[in-house]
């Protein structure tokens, strides 16, 4: 059997893509290119956020279980350091341009849909539940994305050239999505997890679609990030993070148990 | 005398008459949300769904069935939440639809022809989109201008006869 342990650390990391890219997803508040994206984008980062939310409780559920005391969603969120965090490497990437955003949503987003619904099927039925629940959610999200994705590749000159940038760019850090080191293992072995590496084919073919549509290359294999059990997932990631969780968590940090 | 069943119809009245914040025109109960009210030991224990899992009214909505709740039974209640079976757009009682499309939401299609098996299957471009009525003029011809609208259960469209833009509350 899998410990606690293991459990607490794969919800952190279904729990922390949600937050840190929700984080990201906030920071184009107020400054999308059109009004219509900056609330779509909004949007998709509530989603993830509320999702986050619910990963995360149930992991400090989780750790109370060693009779730890269980830390809250809001003390996993704003009072660990970015090697405490579990998320990919994919998703703390900057916001750079719009199709830097888009083409990191859209890889994130057709994973996801994937993965969640895979969870729906865990014999975990609190991680089926909220998975039953977020699949939903992301299936509009992977849309949107993929429809951005095709618009800017099919579009000028210049949204074509940054959308296969911006892909080209992003593309080493798609690897760590599909790799399964002994953490997830322990736990697709007890039907808790999803067997990320299976979803990888499934993938490949939805983002080959994408991309025939949008008249983009798929970019060649080459050396991909975190895949080596020493990624995201172990909490060994890119400069990227502190940056923004110095901003996410100043006002907790500075004013300890804050109220608003 | 009040029997346990006339306290529990007043609790559900009172339910009834929660509005969601969002969506001031519908009910906690039309918009079928609320999954059960039971009475447990000395409190009224009141089960409840959220919309989506972001959604920033569930806690307003929560507060608020707590305090019409007290109103009339004026007794303690509690809330809470049931993540499964997820909510979903077909449970909208049809008295809701009317009201949303009496305020000019689009209220939503079946939420069965949106879903997808759960095994691994992606999304590709293109998957079609059935025609979403304009709610003004009931047209056909209408166009989607943003997956995502004022609020996250809602998309933005456009009516290409009498030019309104309006909400389409998406099949969930």
């Amino acid at each position: 059997m899998p410990g606690h342990g293991q459990l607490f650390d794969y919800l952190l990391r279904l729990g922390d893509n949600g937050l840190v890219l929700a984080q990201r997803l906030g920071e184009w508040v107020g400054k999308g290119p059109v009004l219509e994206e900056d609330i779509a984008s909004t949007n998709v980062g509530l989603d993830l956020l509320g999702q986050a939310r619910l990963w995360l409780a149930y992991a400090g559920e989780v750790e109370a279980r060693d009779g730890k005391p269980g830390r809250s969603e809001d003390q996993l969120a704003y009072l660990r350091d970015s090697a405490g965090y579990r998320n990919l490497l994919l998703v703390e990437q900057p916001n750079g341009n719009y199709a830097d955003t888009i083409a990191r949503q859209f890889l994130f987003d057709q994973w996801h849909v994937l993965l969640l619904g895979q969870l729906t099927l865990s014999r975990d039925e609190r991680i089926a539940g909220i998975a039953a629940k977020a699949v939903k959610e992301a299936r509009y999200h992977v849309e949107r994305s993929t429809d951005w994705v095709v618009r800017l590749g099919d579009g000028t000159e210049l949204s074509h050239g940054r959308m296969q940038a911006a892909i080209d760019a992003l593309w080493m850090y798609t690897g760590e999505m599909f790799a399964v080191d002994a953490t997830e293992r322990a736990l697709v072995d007890t039907g808790i997890a999803a067997d990320a590496a299976a979803l990888e084919p499934h993938w490949r073919s939805a983002v080959q679609a994408a991309f025939d549509e949008a008249t983009l290359a798929v970019p060649t294999d080459s050396w991909m990030q975190g895949t080596r059990e020493r990624g995201g997932k172990q909490g060994a990631h890119t400069e990227h993070l502190s940056h923004m969780l110095a901003v996410m968590q100043s006002l907790p940090r500075a004013h300890p148990n804050a109220q608003w | 005398m009040h029997t346990p069943e006339d306290e529990l119809a007043a609790v559900w009245r009172a339910i009834g008459g929660v509005v969601d914040p969002e969506i001031p025109v519908v009910s906690v109960v039309e918009l079928g949300i609320v999954r059960g009210v039971e009475r447990v030991a000395d409190a009224w224990e009141v089960t409840v769904t959220p919309t989506y899992s972001g959604c920033p009214a569930t806690r307003v909505i929560e507060d608020d069935i707590r305090m019409a709740i007290a109103a009339v039974a004026g007794e303690r209640a509690r809330v809470v939440t049931a993540l499964a079976p997820a909510w979903t757009t077909d449970w909208i009682a049809p008295e809701g639809l009317a009201k949303l499309r009496a305020a000019g939401i689009a209220p939503p299609g079946a939420a069965a022809s949106h879903d997808l098996p759960v095994t691994a299957r992606a999304v590709t471009f293109g998957r079609p989109r059935p025609a979403v009525a304009c709610p003004n003029c009931g047209s056909l011809r209408t166009a989607e201008l943003a997956r995502f609208g004022s609020t996250v259960c809602k998309a933005q469209y456009r009516c290409a006869d009498c030019l309104e833009p309006f909400d389409y509350f998406k099949p969930h």
